[in-house]
């Protein structure tokens, strides 16, 4: 009786669309604070180690796994501290700008079969949007810092993704062109491709995933937080925390960008075959966060490989490569769409 | 409804606020960075009015793009201060004048307008229909703003560049 009354409640609640929204957020930012964030940097430091040829963390758990939730009771015990002439309100404002905008592009990622926050008409679009807010973060972090390094990491951050998000919108223009749609569960639908359409796809691909490694600050884009000329750039100033929080958009930034491309060009949530015992929806979120890692690993080990680029390069790089090389895809594409090949 | 009405007035109060911070704040990065909420509100009354696809690319452009360039002038030439002595200048009455007669004019208009009240919510719409009324209905209008942003670009290059 008592089960029945309670299973009743929870549906009644469930009806309601703030408690569905309210529990929505919960999940995804549960999911970026441990899935992104802690286990990314846990990752970042494994893989650099492996590459460096080092093991990297080992002292806490097996194997170091539980080195990041060490970290993160340290960080929570610390001492917030603001510069003297920073600009209070500002400098508080700026990492959870960051945050905000990387946690709202979860909205539109589809996890699995009919497992996604909102299926949005203009879902490419909006995942565009609210990533392009964060760069108010960065710039603004930089300025209330005080610090001329923390300033120059927030203009460059600008500069680089003002000049990126021109190659990101073409690559997501390309596929919309090609899907016929912008909603991210209907791409994932649309998805195996023709197969005529695979060489454009694949530089297609290759333009989305230079872009939005730029767009998350990481190298060889990384000169927005360069630690060897700007000392880690616009979060210089920046104590444990905030600092945690500002972590928490990039990386979290990070694992949406990659999840996205898995939507756009690796078939989303479809697996080679059903899991057993999950289902096809439990199966379908196991091979979306197993593909979104490899992504993230592959960004990694780009990451750890290459060197960094001069601004000049970067910015020869957007405009003089991606921009054309993208409009003259996106041209190509759309012939071939209008042609009905 | 009601929920509509009180994410409405919630809305218009963030816009006004932040707006009136655009306008008086003493620091132009305050007043830039102000315009974020008032963008972001106005975004969120085309949720209300069910306009996605204008919604999105009010973010994308004005919050996305034009507040970030506007930050990033105003942090180029103001350095670090962000610091404006002076924020009134001699044309306090005029503009008062100016701002009087707009108010008379939107209050006229919008008593003088027959609004046509539905209880049916708005038509939902696709980008597939904009884009189509874009290229025939507006053709024309798309066009010239076309043009138009192509004259400034070639404008901006030409300022920019330095004669050989």
């Amino acid at each position: 009786m008592g089960v029945a009354l309670f299973l009743n409640i929870v549906t009644a609640l469930l009806e309601i669309e703030l408690v569905r929204m309210f529990l929505s957020v919960v999940a995804v930012f549960t999911f970026v604070a441990i899935g992104g964030a802690m286990f990314l940097v846990l990752m970042e430091r494994k893989v650099s180690a492996w590459i460096q040829a080092r093991i990297g963390p080992r002292h806490v758990g097996p194997g170091g796994v539980l080195q990041t939730i060490a970290d993160t009771v340290k960080i929570l015990q610390k001492e917030h501290i603001v510069s003297a002439q920073a600009d209070r309100f500002m400098f508080s404002l700026a990492p959870i700008m960051v945050a905000v905008a990387a946690l709202l592009s979860y909205v539109v990622l589809p996890w699995g079969p009919g497992v996604i926050v909102r299926d949005l008409n203009v879902g490419l679009l909006y995942f565009a949007a609210v990533s392009s807010v964060g760069v108010i973060g960065i710039l603004i972090g930089g300025w209330a810092s005080n610090n001329k390094y923390s300033l120059y990491g927030g203009l460059r951050s600008a500069a680089q993704m003002i000049s990126y998000e021109i190659p990101l919108g073409l690559a997501l223009l390309t596929v919309a062109v090609l899907t016929g749609t912008l909603s991210t569960a209907k791409i994932v639908e649309a998805q195996p491709y023709p197969l005529l359409y695979y060489p454009f796809i694949l530089v297609n691909a290759f333009i989305f995933i230079t872009a939005a490694t730029a767009e998350t600050n990481r190298v060889p884009f990384d000169l927005p937080e360069a630690e060897s000329e700007l000392v880690a750039g616009y979060f210089s100033e920046y104590t444990p925390m905030r600092f945690a929080v500002f972590q928490l958009g990039e990386y979290g930034a990070l694992f949406a960008n990659s999840a996205l491309f898995v939507t756009m060009f690796l078939g989303g949530w479809r697996g080679p075959f059903d899991l057993p015992l999950i289902g096809a929806v439990g199966s379908g979120i196991i091979w979306f966060l197993l593909k979104s890692y490899a992504i993230v690993f592959f960004l990694m080990w780009v990451r750890w490989t290459y060197p960094r680029l001069r601004i000049d390069q970067l910015l020869n790089v957007s405009w003089k490569v991606l921009v054309p090389l993208g409009l003259v895809n996106l041209l190509v594409v759309s012939f071939f769409v209008v042609m009905g090949w | 409804m009601a929920g509509e009405a009180i994410a409405f007035y919630i809305l218009t109060g963030m816009i006004v606020t932040a707006a009136a911070i655009v306008v008086g704040s003493k620091n132009i990065v305050h007043a830039g960075v102000s315009l974020v909420p008032v963008l972001l509100g106005v975004a969120g009354l085309y949720v209300l009015l069910r306009a996605e696809f204008l919604t999105v690319v009010q973010i994308l452009i004005y919050v996305g793009a034009i507040t970030v360039l506007l930050l990033f002038v105003i942090l180029l030439t103001e350095g670090a201060t962000g610091l404006r002595t002076r924020q009134r200048n001699e044309q306090v009455p005029l503009a008062a004048a100016v701002a009087a007669l707009f108010l008379v004019t939107l209050l006229v208009a919008l008593t003088r307008t027959p609004w046509a009240l539905t209880n049916q919510p708005s038509a939902a719409y696709n980008i597939g229909a904009v884009g189509t009324s874009l290229f025939t209905t507006y053709v024309l209008v798309f066009e010239v703003a076309g043009l138009l942003i192509l004259a400034s670009l070639v404008g901006a290059i030409v300022i920019a560049r330095k004669e050989s």
